[in-house]
């Protein structure tokens, strides 16, 4: 096979040993890789119902066909368990240099189960896979272990994939981070290696990769080459990058501010993409084969935070900015680069920070709770201290590391009507109360509050549909984009670039570097195959309709003023909402694809986890 | 022509992002595979924002023609270019200590040292990953125009500092 490495390694964490298997051609067609693999695997490697931070809850880290190759931003690699957040999918995406390590190293798939005796890290290194004494790394910020790991394995080139105190700590919003600025951020899977003692995942990886149509790859390549260095449908990410969005999104009066409270900030100027870029941007860098780079790396160039540096795309910008209402960037790129360094998620930490400074305003949580800090919106060194609480779980930030969901309902007094989250997973940066085909989007997203599994706001910001307004129709919309950003994240692309690929091209692609037939067609299918996929994994887990929620905020208070001053989602169009999309999917009322829709995508092995029959209990596993 | 006029791959630290193209191009072209350890440029990243790519500047009195035990390297007077003799070299890896800047490697099948020959061996002689890099970070030139260009900017630098100070 080409492409593909060609196996999936299977690591016992207790006690190191390790066995492979082949990947067929077979599940390589019918899943493509990221995503649908990730699934898949996840749906025949876990206990159903298991506690996430159960040794039990397999951790797997997955790359796609593409990566290794220069098929352009083809760097990603992607990881998957039970969402410690949510209790659902846990699924998270990063890009930089490991995940074409990883290939090289020999691996589609590698899934680690069981939890280390002691702190360890994984070094993948080819054939040679072992636990290694993580003892003095524990402890330690993302960035010393990465370093230290390199120091001690004596190779630079090594690629390392790491917690940092927040995985340890096991903050429910806690991320994994490589190449120092590269994050699978959401749904908190850096918990999970900490409840794991897995520190790191160290890979070397010294073989070759080949494609199927060397020439046709090249040919193809020079084409997307030019169009993502210098064409227009990418030029937003080459040139200010996703901040860019602030002032788009603020004159929509969709840039969630202070909690959900506001949809326009009167200082987004200064935290705009423009001011960002003017006065922090010091270099724009780019990950592994990405003709694009869209990565601007900030750095703070006076104050008692000079030299600090960060790399700032829009979502953290706009959690630990608008949303805390601050409009001082340098507390924004200190707390990112915070984040980085624990290890936790920066767009949750913003908006967990968010919820406590309204908590902290309504008189819910006081000073002695936070441990003196004056927890206003605005105070932006509030953010930064408060960033550190909730990593090392000290004062209130210990409460507020179990993520808005959970600290609410332990808060209680009112609190939950302002947590901002879907399924337990905190909300991002586009408020959904005048973007209705993506409040649709976000409240059927697989992997809780998420603008990244379907990027419906696109409909409602370009004028397409009326985004005040619902309608039948959106459920088909959201149903396409999420079957499309499913192949996205299974070949695994980079979303930068969405508006070069249709699923032709990506079969195309997907011929020349695995010489697998496929057509447009196939690809389409295999989208949706695998959301629905997640869906079963998620029914699975417990998942119900009233699971397809909306955060209270967004359904009960109206945008106060701007162009979109008025608008909310009620129950009542949610639910229209929700059965258009269902009805569009194939699935009952109750979001349950149904026996002829599994059946037409080949997942009838799954029909009993989604039908169930009394008689019959057990689920296919491997 | 002098060697100063030899024409090497030279990267702009301002301008290289770090992408590794070039790498994955070099590769491929020489042996249509991906793997950055067949690579002639490699690519060096340090936190936070420094990347370069490095491969051979066909310095004058190569430390690399120098260290061969086995007279395997040698140094084409026209092109300046370091040939390989693939039968004398054994892979000690002498030259690979000697490169001041770590652009001689061993060839993972063949064992012998690998050094970049700006492509000579294509027909249109167009290094690949000058050609491919989306940065245009990587050029062909030699040490006379980087000494130019060199020249031309501080003496910018210079007319620029000027020009504030009499308008400020």
């Amino acid at each position: 096979m080409h492409g593909y490495a060609g196996r999936i390694l299977y690591v016992d964490l207790p006690t190191g040993a390790t066995r492979t298997e082949p990947l067929s051609e077979g599940f390589a067609k019918k899943y493509i890789g990221g995503s649908g693999f990730g699934i898949k695997m996840l749906l025949d490697n876990q206990e159903p119902g298991i506690d996430p931070f159960d040794p039990a809850n397999p951790l797997i880290y997955i790359v796609g066909p593409l990566a290794g190759t220069m098929a352009p931003t083809s760097g990603k690699f992607s990881a998957f368990a039970k969402s410690p957040e949510s209790n659902f999918l846990g699924e998270g995406y990063s890009t930089g240099y490991f995940g074409a390590e990883l290939k090289r190293a020999g691996y589609d798939i590698v899934v680690m189960k069981g939890r280390c005796e002691k702190p360890s890290y994984l070094f993948i290194d080819d054939d040679s896979v072992q636990l290694m004494d993580a003892s003095h790394l524990w402890g330690k910020t993302t960035w010393e272990t990465e370093a230290l790991i390199r120091e001690d394995l004596g190779d630079y080139y090594i690629r390392v994939a790491v917690i940092g105190q927040g995985g340890e700590n096991l903050v429910r919003i806690a991320s994994i981070i490589n190449d120092r600025n590269r994050a699978i951020g959401r749904t908190g899977l850096g918990a999970i290696m900490g409840a794991k003692n897995l520190k790191a995942v160290a890979v070397r990886g010294t073989h070759d990769i080949t494609v199927a149509d060397p020439d046709g790859l090249k040919e193809h390549c020079l084409e997307l080459y030019e169009e993502m260095s210098h064409g227009s449908k990418t030029v937003k990410y080459r040139t200010l990058g996703t901040p860019a969005n602030v002032l788009t999104l603020n004159a929509a009066a969709a840039l969630p501010t202070r909690n959900y409270q506001s949809a326009t900030f009167e200082g987004a100027e200064r935290v705009s993409g423009e001011y960002l870029n003017e006065h922090f941007v010091v270099k724009i860098q780019g990950c592994s084969a990405c003709p694009m780079r869209c990565s601007h790396i900030c750095v703070i160039p006076e104050g008692p935070w000079k030299g600090t540096a960060a790399r700032i795309p829009y979502e953290p910008l706009m959690a630990l900015g608008p949303f805390c209402g601050n409009d001082r960037l340098e507390g924004v790129i200190k707390a990112k680069e915070l984040c980085d360094r624990y290890g936790i998620d920066a767009i949750g930490t913003g908006i967990i920070i968010g919820f406590a400074m309204e908590c902290f305003e309504k008189g819910l949580i006081d000073k002695k709770d936070t441990g003196g800090i004056d927890l206003r919106f605005g105070n932006y060194e509030a953010i930064v201290e408060m960033t550190e609480k909730i990593a090392l779980r000290q004062d209130v930030g210990d409460l507020l590391a179990e993520g808005v969901k959970r600290a609410s309902e332990k808060i209680g007094r009112g609190s939950e009507e302002f947590a901002s989250h879907i399924k337990g997973v905190e909300t991002t940066g586009y408020d959904l109360r005048g973007l209705k085909t993506c409040a649709l989007g976000y409240a059927v997203s697989r992997r809780g509050a998420d603008h990244q599994r379907h990027g419906s706001y696109g409909h409602d910001l370009s004028g397409e549909v009326d985004r005040f307004k619902v309608e039948k129709g959106r459920g088909k919309l959201v149903m396409e984009d999420e079957d499309n950003y499913s192949i996205f994240d299974s070949l695994i692309l980079c979303k930068f670039n969405r508006r070069l690929w249709d699923y032709d091209r990506m079969a195309r692609i997907y011929r020349e570097v695995t010489g697998i037939p496929m057509t447009g067609e196939e690809m389409h299918k295999a989208g949706e195959r695998i959301t629905n996929l997640a869906r079963i994994y998620n029914i699975r887990e417990g998942l119900t309709r009233k699971d397809d929620h909306l955060p209270p905020r967004v359904m009960k208070l109206p945008i106060p003023s701007g162009v979109a001053k008025g608008s909310f989602v009620s129950q009542k169009e949610l639910d229209f909402l929700l059965d258009d999309y269902y009805e569009a999917r194939g699935w009952t009322k109750e979001g349950v694809p149904t026996q002829e829709k599994l059946k037409e995508l080949g997942l009838d092995a799954y029909m009993r986890i989604v039908h169930k029959k009394p008689e019959k209990k057990e689920v296919t596993r491997r | 022509m002098s060697k100063a006029g030899h024409k090497f791959v030279s990267a702009d630290p301002d301008k290289c992002v770090g992408c590794r193209i070039c790498e994955y191009v070099c590769a491929f072209e020489n042996d249509k595979v991906f793997n950055p350890l067949r690579s002639r440029i490699r690519v060096v990243r340090i936190y936070p924002t420094i990347n370069l790519s490095l491969t051979c500047r066909l310095c004058e009195d190569p430390p690399c023609v120098v260290a061969c035990p086995r007279d395997a390297l040698t140094q084409s007077e026209e092109t300046g270019i370091i040939n390989v003799d693939e039968d004398k070299c054994n892979g000690c890896g002498w030259c690979v200590e000697a490169c001041d800047f770590g652009a001689i490697s061993i060839h993972p099948d063949e064992k012998v040292a690998m050094v970049c020959d700006l492509c000579s061996h294509r027909p249109d002689k167009k290094p690949q990953c000058v050609e491919w890099c989306p940065e245009e970070a990587l050029e062909l030139t030699n040490r006379d125009i980087l000494a130019q260009r060199g020249r031309l900017d501080s003496v910018q630098k210079l007319l620029k500092a000027a020009l504030e100070k009499e308008i400020f």
